[in-house]
């Protein structure tokens, strides 16, 4: 198989629950060494789609590809998964634990070992390979969890919220990790409702709503997209003056320093020349508003059809 | 580490079946609660062994001390006594005094001391055992006639001998079959073991399958193998373990019987009662564990799980108690006879009936047949319910709806 084509690819997947519509036509990709974050609110449908490519859930419609070919059940053993829910068993050892999972991935017994040894040490848990996985901080096991995910060497990385209820050391560990795995080329899916930290170490981003994918791309892009924004300080001058310019709007405002969108036939050094008829501008630049602010904005616009927005109140943000 | 290693990572049905079932074993031995109840098994049925034994010490011989002048009564009593079965000890006394003391004391069930009249005088501590008033009223009978023979000239030798060859002979066309009353108790025994076995272990599935749901482990474990795998490997693995601990009890069991010498029974038939006893444990185990594992599947909570089962658990406590009620005082019981073939009730009911002895063959070939003929249909009906059930967690996943989807 070549390389450079080790592309995960969501094509149109839809699924129902009922009359519940989980997914509605969702298509994306995670190409080969990409770091890609699926963010949205609870219930829009990340989990769902996940389970969906390991095969515990199999979709309505659609197709899950990865090199080309559709996800089968013996290309699934390539990937590393790590559920929504923490599975291990309580009652199990930590080493055994791994050892028993690499081995169901295809592994042998003395390469299992080895690879249950090498990453409990790069996740620090190493100490604890004799101890049941119920004895451990929530923290650890969570290492343990990415540890199971990783052991048996995979070349898909799908984690649904793996920083959730991660110190700031075991999250960096776990991010320098993943750009370990996209650095050899592996896909990486993760979701996550850490949005500062999906900005940060994702090449990519999709943000799911209703099960749909309502804006994907790199973060820059992202937040690109949507109104044109620019801040503009002008001390001790009253915002009075940017609502005589035509096409802006007033989005925050203090002492004098004010945030604006325009619409996007305002030409922007009208707003400039407004603005030093009403005082001196200390700053005048194109703002590019953080993931949050855009997420806040996609997840909360009223739906297509115009019905409320039935999960964003729910958002972890 | 590359995302280009092309190592082979399939994994062949028996052998992820065998990964699946080495975690149970290992898991399973390991655990203290099997431990001690495989001990506790073991103390109980050699305890049981060793007070047969008693029982029987106890119940069987009885000494009756003759005094000299009553000793030629002692071949006739003890004769009759004998056919009653009833093992009597004869002991000689000199002096009553010294006999009426061993009375006292119970060194003596009874002491005889003689005839006065047509009166036989026996003395007791507190009553006189049944079958010795027979024995002895039988010997007091023969006495007085041997005296009234006597008298009118005749031999009373030549007269027993006459009468002894007296008798009727029963040409039955239907003889019922006879049972040993050990094996009956051997049957029983045989019967509670194999029965706490299936319900120990038919649990043991249904909760370890709970346990992967309520983890949330099993998400893991059907990324890597199918549901049918996982399932299998958990009935075999459990199996195994159940396995085991029905032979160890059930040898135990057999060799306490036949060191104490409470068990009177051959090396060959205690051998085929255990061989039985195993052939049983395998079928129930195979066609309950199916079904506890399937039913388990339907809830996600270790709480649920006695609910989901019961029904099913009903069936093996039914069959149980019927079996253990009736067949050791009516062996022979032709309703009985018939509910042991029906798979549900025959894995509790058969290795009783089986070690009671007299099954005709046809019954036994027959309740095979049937519950390994019905262990497929098992197999697609619960493997349909933990495939649908198995990853769907929260709400209990109704049956119905369980057998439908997929």
């Amino acid at each position: 198989m070549p390389h450079s084509d080790q592309t995960l690819e969501f094509d149109r997947i839809c699924k129902r629950y009922g009359d519940l519509v989980a997914l509605d036509d969702l298509s994306f990709d995670i190409r080969a060494g990409e770091i890609f974050g699926f963010v949205g609110s609870n219930g829009a449908g990340k989990t769902t789609t996940m389970r969906i490519a390991l095969g515990v859930l199999s979709a309505d419609s659609g197709e899950v590809r990865w090199a080309g070919q559709p996800v089968t059940f013996e290309t699934r053993r390539r990937i590393g998964y790590m559920p929504e829910e923490r599975g291990l068993y309580p009652r199990m050892k930590v080493g055994e634990q791994l050892v028993y999972l690499a081995r169901l991935h295809g592994l042998s017994a003395a390469k299992a070992h080895e690879r249950a040894r090498a990453w409990t040490e790069r996740l620090g848990v190493a100490s604890r390979l004799d101890d049941e996985v119920q004895k451990l901080s929530l923290g650890n096991q969570q290492r343990v969890q990415l540890a199971s995910a990783l052991v048996h060497d995979p070349a898909v990385l799908v984690l649904d919220e793996p920083f959730s209820g991660l110190d700031p050391v075991a999250v960096e560990v776990m991010s320098e990790v993943l750009a370990d795995k996209a650095g050899n080329g592996v896909p990486v899916l993760f979701s996550s409702h850490q949005l500062d930290l999906v900005e940060r170490i994702c090449d990519r981003v999709g943000i799911v709503r209703e099960g749909r994918m309502v804006a994907c791309g790199t973060v820059e892009e992202l937040r690109g997209s949507g109104p044109r924004q620019a801040v503009v300080d002008v001390p001790g001058a009253d915002p009075a003056w940017a609502h005589a310019v035509p096409g802006t709007t007033v989005v925050e405002a203090h002492d004098g320093r004010l945030v604006l969108r325009l619409d996007d036939d305002v030409d922007d050094q009208q707003v400039l020349h407004a603005a030093l008829d009403a005082g001196p501008v200390r700053e005048f630049a194109r703002r590019r508003p953080p993931l949050t602010e855009l997420f806040r904005h996609v997840v909360s616009a009223p739906a297509a059809d115009g019905r409320p927005d039935r999960q964003a109140t729910g958002a972890r943000t | 580490m590359s995302a280009t290693t092309t190592e082979d990572v399939r994994l062949s049905s028996p052998e992820a079946i065998r990964l699946v079932a080495g975690r149970e074993v290992t898991t399973r031995l390991r655990s203290k609660a099997y431990r001690i109840v495989t001990v506790v098994l073991v103390v109980l049925v050699v305890a049981f062994a060793v007070v047969m034994k008693l029982v029987a010490g106890l119940g069987g011989e009885q000494r009756i001390g003759y005094v000299d002048a009553a000793a030629d009564l002692a071949p006739r009593v003890e004769a009759v006594a004998t056919s009653l079965g009833k093992d009597t000890v004869t002991v000689r006394v000199h002096d009553e005094g010294a006999g009426r003391r061993m009375v006292a004391d119970g060194r003596l069930d009874a002491l005889v001391v003689g005839m006065h009249g047509p009166r036989l005088q026996v003395v007791v501590d507190e009553r006189l055992d049944d079958g010795l008033r027979t024995a002895l009223t039988s010997g007091a009978g023969q006495s007085v006639l041997d005296q009234q023979i006597t008298s009118l000239g005749g031999n009373p030798a030549d007269v027993a001998s006459r009468v002894a060859q007296a008798g009727v002979q029963v040409s039955a066309l239907n003889p019922p079959p006879t049972y040993d009353p050990q094996r009956l108790a051997v049957g029983s025994v045989a019967g509670i073991l194999v029965y706490l076995a299936l319900i120990g272990t038919g649990q043991s599935v249904a909760m370890g399958v709970v346990e992967e749901k309520s983890s949330r482990v099993v998400e893991l474990l059907l990324a890597t193998v199918r549901p049918w795998q996982l399932m299998a490997g958990k009935v075999v693995g459990i199996g195994l373990v159940g396995l085991l601990q029905v032979l160890v009890v059930g040898i135990a069991g057999v060799v306490a019987g036949q060191l104490t010498g409470s068990l009177d029974i051959s090396i060959s038939t205690s051998v085929g009662i255990v061989a039985w006893l195993v052939v049983w444990f395998v079928l129930g185990f195979t066609l309950y564990a199916l079904v506890f594992a399937g039913l388990g599947a339907l809830v996600s909570r270790q709480e649920d799980v006695g609910g989901v089962i019961a029904p099913v658990t009903m069936l093996l406590v039914v069959g149980y108690v019927i079996g253990i009620s009736v067949l050791p005082s009516s062996p022979g019981n032709t309703v009985v006879g018939l509910l042991s073939l029906v798979p549900v009730f025959s894995p509790t009911m058969m290795p009783m009936r089986l070690a009671m002895g007299a099954v005709p063959l046809w019954q036994t070939l027959l309740s095979l047949a049937l519950a390994v003929g019905a262990i497929p249909f098992l197999v697609v009906l619960s493997g349909r319910l933990y495939r649908n059930g198995v990853v769907r967690t929260g709400t209990r996943v109704g049956l119905r709806e369980a057998l439908r989807a997929g």
